[in-house]
């Protein structure tokens, strides 16, 4: 009986409050149509960089053609586009091409594939009208992927950030408000009419919202790796500790604007202002090639670098000499917003 | 009488462009409750605030206990209510109270002795399982009491303590600080626009657009200003002629 009436009385209060109803059917929606657009998104080879090997000299023409910027290699291989960074190789043995893909944003590696496809067939062309179609049949076509395979879609290296953004963004949100809500009852000027320190008011809170935030953390990781089948080549360990170390600046973060919100609802108009940009800059566009104040804005983010990490660990297999950098920046957003807070915290007492 | 426990000397506070406190000098001594009347917005709270050590004067300075404020030590003696009552009203009153309890240097026993003491004084000791969200605004304005009492502070400073309490809870609390003056020795800080409650006060100061407009007890500030009572004594201070 008693579970009847929680139905109903739910039921009730869902069906009057038509925002949240809108948000529940509609956003999801929304979010969906956004999606799709990305993933059917064809990447931008105009400045991809390739090493060629061995390429007869039309097909690095027409490929140069295309805009792409070949550079000519005698020996080639995945360190060597490591090393300097290329986008693909391109390798011509006996007749066959072997295609080495970096493979990190797979929407321009399948640009790539098929710019080099076309320059192949236009060379097979080409030596069919000089007669040579019978000893030189078109190339066979052979790929091999540094990260990821040909089954790799956009959402294999967007997981990762998702995972960290969700992450950063509810701890953000109830951690905020948590402490907004202290600070406009009154609660928390009345606690620093006591003894406490500011450092142990603000070692309590991150404590006990980190509580939370570990569990949240475990929980989406342990879902979207298991559950969801996310792409995991790394360790999920330092899947955790970057998730962890990203919900802890989220947290003093989230603690630290609630300082500068008077209400609730202020606290809501920091998520465009903070969080939403984040999203975009965390890697979700590729940004190597865009603005360099583009990248300087990309880099005072701290969801760039627990995006920069998780890709790795996620996508890439890196284990933690290849994370120490991102993850030290964490430490030290963590840190810097943590030193604010307890300076913060003097707006209630001068001590 | 005794020693002075709360000095307040040449204190002058601003926020911006408003001056809230000029230049006010004041001293409470031990076994008096003190009275600060005046009307919204006369600085007050700016006052009873900088005794605790929240906010600091621009110029003057204040001493609890022969301490310069803000003294984080000084705190544990110190017992504070604000007008909001602040309290987390997903808890129940007997966390809240233990919450704060734990605040201060306090044993196990002695904090287990001190919620009953503060619970039975503000009559809530049948209430205490209860969530503050279900209390009602006089249930929450006495366990905001007996939370500024709980560590069993020297100088206890209340900001409009008996706000939303109804007669007779008043009187039995002002029953209980007049106890706690006389039998304890505490100095009692309270802040007050209901002239009955300024009438039991041993001392009052009368503020008024951040200065202390007179000082004395409730019978030399009716003298002073030739009123029948001390409402008339807050109104002619305010320069309302009857």
């Amino acid at each position: 009986m008693r579970i009847r009436a929680l139905i109903k009385r739910i039921c009730e209060q869902m069906l009057r409050d038509k925002r949240t109803l809108a948000l529940l059917f509609l956003a999801p929606l929304l979010v969906l149509s956004l999606m799709h657009y990305l993933f059917n998104h064809t990447g931008d080879v105009a400045d991809a960089k390739i090493g060629v090997v061995g390429l007869p000299p039309q097909l690095t023409a027409s490929l140069e053609q295309q805009g792409l910027d070949a550079i000519a290699y005698d020996k080639a291989d995945k360190d060597t586009l490591l090393q300097d960074q290329l986008d693909a190789v391109i390798e011509m043995q006996a007749g066959s091409i072997h295609l080495i893909l970096e493979n990190s944003d797979p929407s321009q590696s399948k640009a790539l594939q098929m710019k080099i496809g076309q320059a192949t067939e236009l060379l097979a062309g080409g030596m069919q009208q000089q007669g040579q179609a019978a000893t030189s049949p078109k190339p066979g076509v052979t790929v091999e992927y540094v990260y990821g395979s040909e089954d790799t879609s956009f959402f294999d290296t967007l997981s990762p950030i998702l995972i960290g953004f969700f992450v950063f963004f509810f701890v953000f949100l109830i951690s905020g408000i948590g402490l907004l809500r202290e600070r406009t009852t009154g609660t928390l000027e009345r606690l620093m009419s006591t003894p406490v320190r500011r450092g142990e008011v603000i070692t309590g809170y991150l404590a006990g919202y980190g509580i939370f935030a570990f569990i949240q953390t475990v929980i989406v990781v342990i879902y979207a790796t298991m559950v969801l089948g996310m792409n995991l080549s790394g360790s999920i360990w330092y899947v955790l500790l970057t998730n962890l170390l990203l919900a802890f600046v989220a947290l003093s973060l989230g603690i630290l604007l609630s300082t500068f919100a008077a209400s609730e609802f202020q606290m809501v108009q920091f998520i465009p202002l903070v969080i939403v940009p984040q999203i975009f800059f965390a890697g979700i566009f590729p940004l190597e090639h865009m603005d360099t104040w583009v990248q300087v804005v990309a880099r005072i983010m701290p969801l760039y670098y627990g995006a920069d990490a998780l890709k790795g660990v996620m996508y890439k297999g890196l284990g933690f000499p290849d994370i120490a950098f991102d993850l030290s920046v964490l430490v030290l957003f963590a840190a810097l917003f943590i030193l604010l807070n307890v300076v913060a915290l003097r707006k209630y007492r001068k001590l | 009488m005794t020693a002075a426990t709360v000095k307040v000397e040449q204190v002058s506070k601003s926020f911006g462009r408003k001056t809230v406190l000029s230049k006010v000098d004041l001293q409470m001594e031990e076994g008096q409750i003190y009275g600060l009347i005046g009307p919204s917005g006369a600085g007050k709270t700016t006052l009873v605030k900088m005794m605790v050590g929240m906010d600091l004067p621009d110029e003057g300075r204040i001493e609890v206990l022969r301490t310069a404020m803000p003294s984080l030590s000084m705190l544990q003696q110190i017992g504070y209510m604000a007008q909001s009552d602040a309290l987390y009203t997903e808890l129940t009153a007997e966390e809240n109270l233990k919450f704060f309890a734990s605040m201060f240097k306090m044993s196990r026993r002695e904090q287990k002795q001190r919620i009953a003491y503060a619970a039975e004084l503000v009559h809530l000791t049948e209430e205490l399982g209860k969530k503050v969200a279900v209390y009602s605004g006089g249930m929450k304005r006495r366990l905001s009491l007996a939370i500024a009492l709980i560590h069993d502070p020297a100088v206890l400073i209340l900001d409009e303590p008996t706000v939303g309490i109804d007669p007779e809870l008043r009187q039995s609390i002002w029953k209980e600080l007049i106890r706690l003056k006389t039998s304890e020795r505490k100095t009692i800080i309270v802040t007050t626009h209901v002239m009955d409650e300024a009438s039991k006060c041993d001392q009052l100061a009368m503020v008024r657009e951040g200065r202390i407009l007179a000082e004395g007890t409730p019978e030399q500030l009716r003298q002073q200003y030739d009123a029948a009572d001390l409402e008339e004594v807050f109104l002619r201070a305010g320069g309302v002629t009857l």
